[in-house]
C-alpha cells in the first residue's frame, strides 16, 4: 500500500477502523478533535456508528453499553476529558469489558494547556479510577507506531477483557508523518463474547449474560479481584514491549516515551559526537512497565548512570527507580507546563552527569 | 387443576430484597409482563441502576447491564446503537435519574434515542437510607431535609415527565401511579405503550411511575399508597404528556 | 541529509500547507519526513507555524529549534524566528509586506515579493506558493515536480485548473533565487 502523509489522529483513527472498531463515541476536545472527525465522516460509510455524547461522562459509559453488547468500541480524548471519563474506566475494568481509550495528554493540573505534556503517566499506569485495577496503557512515538499499534490495543482488550489506553503527547495526535497501513499478518487468536448482552432466552446456547461491577459481598469481590490479579501478572509476564537502542556497554541510560524518546534520539546522536556513550529505553507499554529491560541495562559494568527525560515532574521516573533498585544513579530532566528539553540540553545534562562521575 | 395465573416467566425466581410493602416489585413485574406480551425477551436488554432497585439485574430473566450512578441512559445508548432492533430499557430511580443522571437523560430524549426509561418516583433516596431526592415534596422531611424540605433553601421538587415532553425528541411520556389497582393497570398499559413506541422507532418514551417507600417515609405500606394519593398526585398530575 | 524547517506567518497565510506540501514532496521520494504544526488559538488569525523536517535517516525529534532554514511570511514571524536559524542557515523574508531585514550576519536572507507577484498573477492566494517556490530553488531538498505532485493532491482531481496557476507561482518564486 503506498504511503500517506497523516496526522497522528486521524492515523489512529483510521487504523482503529481497519482492526474492526466499528462504534465511537466522544466528545470534542483540543488537541484530540481529528479523532471524532474521522470517525464522523467514516463510520457511516462502513455501517458503523458515530455519536457524539453529551459529556466525556456519558461517552464512556456509551462504551460501557457498547462494548456489553459485544462490539468493538472505542473513545478519544484529552487529559481534562479522560479525568471526566475515570468513573466509567473504572466500571469497565470491574466488569471486565473490553475498550480502547485514546488519550491524546495536553498540560494539567485542572484546565492546563493545549500544548503536549505527559503528566497523565500517573492516572494511566496506577488505575486512574478508585479500586483495584490496572489497563494496558500503549505509548506510541511516531505516527507509524500509532497507527501499527491499534490492532493491538483491540486485540488486547479483547484477550484479556481490559480497557487498554493509547497514551500519547499532543505531539504524536497533530504531527503529520507518513504511515502505511498494514494487513495485520498473525492475527491473534480471540475468545468468542460469550458474555455479551445481545438478548437472550431460555433456549440460548449460552447463560443469560448480566454485565455488571458489582460484587456486593466480601466472597464475590474477593473472586473477581483474585482474577483480576491473576489476569494482571499474566499481561505483565506475555505483553511487554520496550525499543531499545544503543544500550548495550552505553555509559548512560536515557528512559523515555512518545515524542521525547525521539528527542533522546538526537540527543544520543549529539552525545556521540562528543565521545560519549548513550542508549535508549523506550517503554512502548507503559504499564505493564519494561522492569525487567532497565534492571538488566542498568545492571550493565559500563553504565555509570540513567536519566529519565519526561514532559512531566518525575512520573515514570518512580517505575525506573523501582526497577533499577537503587544499583546505579538515576537522574531526571523534565518539568511540566508543556516544556520540551531540546536535544542538546539533554546532551548538556549527560555531560555535566558525566564530569561528576568521572 | 387448570393453572389460570402464574407469575411472569420474564421474572427469575431470585427472591427480592426489596422491603415489605415496597412498590419495585409490582413495577418489575409490569416490566416484565409487558416483555413478555410482547414477546421480545430474546431481544431485550434492561439497564440497571444505582439505587434500591441496583440488584434487578438478578430478577429480570433477561439480558442486563447494571450502569454507573445515573448513566443508564448513556449504557442504554451504548446497546442500541450497537443493535438497533434490540429492546432496550433504563429502570432508575428518582435519584439516579433526576438528580446525578440529569444530563443523560435529557440527552437521551434530546437525541430522541430509541430506548425506554422505566422511572420510579419515590420521593426519595431509599437505598442510602432515606436523603432527600429532587423529587421531594416540599416540607417532606427525609434525614437530609430534617425539617421537611424548604424551597427557599433548595427548590422545589422536580417534575421530570412534564421536562421532558417539552423536548423534540420524546415520543411518549406518561406519568401513573401504583395507588390503586385501577392505576396499576394503566401502568401497565402505559409501560406497554412506551415499549410499543420503541419497536415502532418513533423515538425516545418515558414512563414515570409514582411509587411507596413506606420504609423510609416512616409508613405502613397502605398509609404510604394514601400518602402517595394525597400528596404525590396533586403535585405530580397523572396522564400522558407526549405522544406522537 | 536532514533539513529542518520553520514555516511561520499569519493565520490565513497558508504557512502550514506550505510545509505540508514539502513534507508530502518528501515522502514521495521515500525521505523520511515529519510536520509539526503549532495548534491552539493562535490558529485563529494570529500567527501559524509549522515544523517540517527532511532526512535520509528516521527523524528522531520532530521538534526544530534549530533550523537549517526558516520562512517568514510576515513581521512578527521573522522577529520570533531569526534567532531560530543555525549560523550558516538561511532565512527567507516575505519583503512584500516585512520591510525588515535580517539582522544576523551569520545567515544568509533571501527577500521575496510573494504578495506582489502572487497579484501579478492575478491570485494572491498564491503568495505562499511563490515563497515555496523560492525555497525549493535554494534549498534543493525536494524536486519541484513532486512539489506540484503534492499540491494536485491536496487540491484534488476537481481543482486540476488550478495546477498550472500554482506552477508559474512556484517558478516565479525560483527565478528570484536563480535572479539573486
Amino acid at each position: 500500500m503506498a504511503k500517506k502523509l497523516m496526522k497522528g489522529c486521524e492515523a489512529i483513527a483510521e487504523a482503529a477502523i481497519r482492526a474492526g472498531c466499528k462504534f465511537f463515541f466522544g466528545y470534542p476536545i483540543t488537541p484530540q478533535n481529528d479523532i471524532p472527525e474521522h470517525m464522523a465522516a467514516r463510520l457511516p460509510q462502513i455501517g458503523g456508528c458515530f455519536l457524539q455524547a453529551e459529556s466525556e461522562v456519558a461517552a464512556i459509559n456509551m462504551v460501557y453499553g457498547a462494548a456489553g453488547a459485544g462490539a468493538r468500541v472505542m473513545t478519544s480524548s484529552s487529559s481534562c476529558g479522560i479525568s471526566l471519563k475515570m468513573e466509567g474506566i473504572t466500571f469497565i475494568a470491574g466488569a471486565e469489558l473490553p475498550c480502547v481509550i485514546v488519550n491524546m495528554m495536553r498540560g494539567g493540573p485542572g484546565l492546563g494547556s493545549i500544548q503536549a505534556s505527559q503528566g497523565d503517566y500517573f492516572q494511566a499506569t496506577k488505575g486512574g479510577g478508585h479500586g483495584d485495577y490496572h489497563m494496558i496503557v500503549l505509548a506510541p512515538a511516531s505516527v507509524q507506531e500509532a497507527s501499527d499499534i491499534m490492532q493491538r490495543a483491540f486485540d488486547l482488550a479483547d484477550i484479556y477483557r481490559t480497557p487498554v489506553m493509547l497514551l500519547a503527547d499532543g505531539i504524536i495526535g497533530q504531527m503529520m508523518e507518513p504511515v502505511e497501513f498494514h494487513e495485520q499478518e498473525s492475527k491473534r487468536e480471540l475468545p468468542e463474547k460469550l458474555w455479551a448482552t445481545t438478548g437472550w432466552t431460555p433456549d440460548s446456547c449460552r447463560k443469560r449474560a448480566v454485565v455488571n461491577s458489582l460484587y456486593i459481598t466480601n466472597e464475590e469481590l474477593d473472586t473477581l479481584n483474585q482474577r483480576l490479579q491473576s489476569r494482571y501478572r499474566e499481561i505483565q509476564k506475555n505483553e511487554v514491549t520496550v525499543e531499545e537502542y544503543n544500550t548495550e556497554n552505553a555509559e548512560f541510560i536515557l528512559c523515555a516515551y512518545g515524542t521525547i524518546a525521539r528527542i533522546c534520539k538526537s540527543a544520543i546522536t549529539l552525545l556521540a559526537g562528543e565521545g560519549v556513550k548513550a542508549g535508549l529505553i523506550r517503554p512502548i507499554t507503559l504499564w505493564p512497565f519494561p522492569s525487567d529491560t532497565v534492571k538488566k541495562a542498568a545492571e550493565q559494568e559500563s553504565v555509570k548512570a540513567l536519566l529519565t527525560v519526561e514532559i512531566s515532574s518525575g512520573q515514570m521516573l518512580e517505575d525506573v527507580r523501582l526497577a533499577v533498585n537503587g544499583r546505579k544513579e538515576t537522574a531526571f530532566l523534565g518539568r511540566p507546563g508543556s516544556y520540551l528539553p531540546s536535544a542538546e540540553e539533554i546532551a548538556q545534562t549527560v555531560l555535566r552527569m558525566r564530569r561528576m562521575h568521572s | 387443576m387448570t393453572k389460570v395465573f402464574q407469575k411472569t416467566k420474564l421474572l427469575t425466581d431470585e427472591v427480592m430484597h426489596y422491603c415489605p410493602g415496597c412498590t419495585h416489585g409490582i413495577v418489575h413485574r409490569l416490566v416484565a409482563e409487558a416483555i413478555d406480551e410482547l414477546g421480545v425477551q430474546g431481544k431485550t436488554v434492561g439497564v440497571v441502576p444505582v439505587g434500591c432497585a441496583v440488584f434487578a439485574y438478578k430478577y429480570f430473566n433477561i439480558d442486563t447491564q447494571e450502569a454507573a450512578h445515573g448513566r443508564a441512559p448513556a449504557v442504554a445508548t451504548g446497546i442500541k446503537r450497537v443493535h438497533p432492533d434490540n429492546v432496550v430499557f433504563t429502570y432508575q430511580g428518582d435519584g439516579d435519574l433526576a438528580s446525578i443522571g440529569t444530563a443523560e437523560i435529557v440527552q437521551a430524549a434530546h437525541r430522541g434515542e430509541k430506548i425506554t426509561a422505566i422511572f420510579v418516583n419515590n420521593a426519595i433516596y431509599g437505598m442510602t437510607g432515606g436523603q432527600m431526592a429532587p423529587t421531594t415534596l416540599v416540607g417532606q422531611k427525609t434525614t437530609t431535609s430534617p425539617y421537611g424540605r424548604d424551597k427557599d433553601h433548595c427548590g422545589s421538587p422536580i417534575r421530570m415527565s412534564e421536562m421532558l415532553a417539552t423536548i423534540e425528541g420524546s415520543a411518549y411520556i406518561e406519568r401513573v401511579a401504583l395507588n390503586n389497582n385501577a392505576n396499576i393497570m394503566k401502568a401497565k398499559r402505559a409501560i406497554k405503550k412506551a415499549f410499543e413506541t420503541q419497536i415502532a422507532k418513533k423515538g425516545f418514551s418515558m414512563i414515570e411511575v409514582l411509587s411507596t417507600c413506606p420504609t423510609n417515609w416512616g409508613k405502613s405500606p397502605v398509609e404510604a399508597m394514601e400518602w402517595l394519593e394525597e400528596n404525590m398526585i396533586p403535585y405530580y398530575p397523572l396522564g400522558v404528556k407526549k405522544e406522537v | 541529509m536532514l533539513e529542518q524547517n520553520i514555516f511561520a506567518g499569519f493565520g490565513g497565510q497558508g504557512v502550514l500547507l506550505m510545509g505540508q506540501l514539502l513534507a508530502y514532496a518528501g515522502m514521495l521520494e521515500d525521505k523520511h519526513v515529519s510536520w509539526l504544526p503549532s495548534y491552539g488559538p493562535e490558529m485563529r488569525g494570529g500567527t501559524a507555524n509549522c515544523s517540517v523536517v527532511i532526512s535520509d535517516r528516521p527523524v528522531a525529534s520532530p521538534i526544530v529549534t534549530k533550523a537549517s532554514s526558516v520562512v517568514v511570511m510576515n513581521r512578527p514571524s521573522l522577529d520570533k524566528f531569526e534567532s531560530f536559524v543555525q549560523p550558516g542557515g538561511t532565512i527567507f523574508i516575505n519583503s512584500s509586506i516585512i520591510d525588515k531585514k535580517a539582522e544576523r550576519d551569520d545567515i544568509s536572507a533571501f527577500y521575496v515579493e510573494c504578495n506582489k507577484i502572487a497579484e501579478e498573477l492575478g491570485n494572491p492566494k498564491v503568495a505562499n506558493m511563490v515563497m515555496l517556490g523560492a525555497f525549493i530553488q535554494k534549498t534543493g531538498c525536494v524536486d519541484f515536480e513532486n512539489v506540484l505532485k503534492a499540491i494536485l493532491n491536496k487540491l484534488g482531481e476537481q481543482k486540476a485548473n488550478l495546477i498550472p496557476l500554482n506552477r508559474e507561482a512556484l517558478k516565479r518564486g525560483a527565478a528570484c533565487i536563480s535572479q539573486s
